[in-house]
């Protein structure tokens, strides 16, 4: 990044990894608005086991997965990207409480709400005040994030 | 005989994991809103800012693009602030400490067989499920 202008960082969307996250980020939230993510009912119908519930997301989620295997084979097997940059490596982190908690915290929100971080991003310009006030509380979040997880490990270790 | 519903909802499904595929075999990343979005909030992504204000942008952006194609849309999301302010704060908070959400731990997850991502994805599963049922069936404020 070194002797790059500010212009150059915001609107240095010529180097291909930048033009590709654009794409991805543009196929990914048309995908959403597609598949009925973004409508909060449908997610909530879909969590909604014990009442109407609604299999659409099953769909949606099997949709996304099925591909991704055979994409995942590929991608071991390359070991880089096509852009030269190594493919993450399988994590070696344990299931912690932080995964338990954060997991069971971030389902509470979805239920309540029915959206989840991509759909959020997805609608945030058809999804109005509530949509925004969501956006606002969910980044507010992730900065209090570290907060909490340090007030969750220091309880483990007393 | 097919819901259109379910139909879309695998069409859209496909583009998610297209998406996915793109950025991992292209650019060698896991496609995570959360993650992406965290890691410019807590700035642990200063590294690749420029790419993840990329995706996000184009995931911002270009979704409205197709609103005129629908008669209508909607995300139907509750009036109530104090359940969308909650709801916000959880998935914040939550998705930072899992350290991923549907699209981390869900479709990146699931399809590597990941252990963390299988094992979040069954309990964010678990906690909305509860939680619908609670708040919609027994108290009845969503």
């Amino acid at each position: 990044m070194a002797g790059q202008t500010l212009g150059h960082k915001l609107f240095g969307l010529s180097e291909p990894r930048h033009i590709v996250a654009f794409v991805t980020g543009a196929i990914f939230g048309c995908g959403l608005l597609i598949s009925g993510m973004i409508d909060t009912r449908k997610v909530q119908g879909w969590l909604d086991f014990f009442g109407d519930w609604d299999p659409t997301l099953a769909f949606v989620l099997g949709g996304a997965v099925l591909p991704m295997i055979f994409v995942w084979r590929i991608a071991e097997v390359r070991k880089t990207s096509v852009l030269g940059t190594p493919i993450p490596a399988r994590s070696v982190a344990k299931l912690d409480r932080a995964l338990v908690i954060g997991s069971l915290m971030f389902g509470a929100g979805w239920g309540l709400v029915g959206l989840c971080p991509g759909p959020a991003l997805a609608s945030f310009a058809i999804g109005g005040w509530g949509g925004a006030l969501f956006f606002l509380a969910m980044v507010s979040g992730m900065v209090l994030a570290p907060t909490v997880a340090g007030w969750l490990s220091s309880r483990t270790t007393a | 005989m097919i819901p259109q519903d379910w139909i879309w909802g695998a069409v859209g499904g496909l583009m998610i994991g297209s998406a996915a595929a793109l950025y991992l075999l292209v650019n060698g990343r896991i496609m995570g809103a959360s993650g992406i979005l965290g890691g410019l909030v807590d700035c642990t992504g200063r590294d690749s800012m420029v790419e993840r204000l990329a995706f996000l942008f184009g995931a911002l952006v270009v979704p409205p693009l197709l609103v005129p194609l629908y008669t209508q849309v909607d995300t139907r999301i509750t009036t109530n602030p104090i359940v969308i302010i909650a709801g916000g704060l959880l998935v914040g908070v939550g998705t930072r400490l899992a350290n991923g959400c549907t699209s981390g731990h869900g479709v990146c997850g699931i399809s590597r067989f990941a252990p963390r991502g299988l094992a979040s994805t069954a309990l964010y599963l678990l906690g909305g499920a509860v939680t619908v049922l609670v708040f919609r069936h027994v108290l009845g404020v969503i």
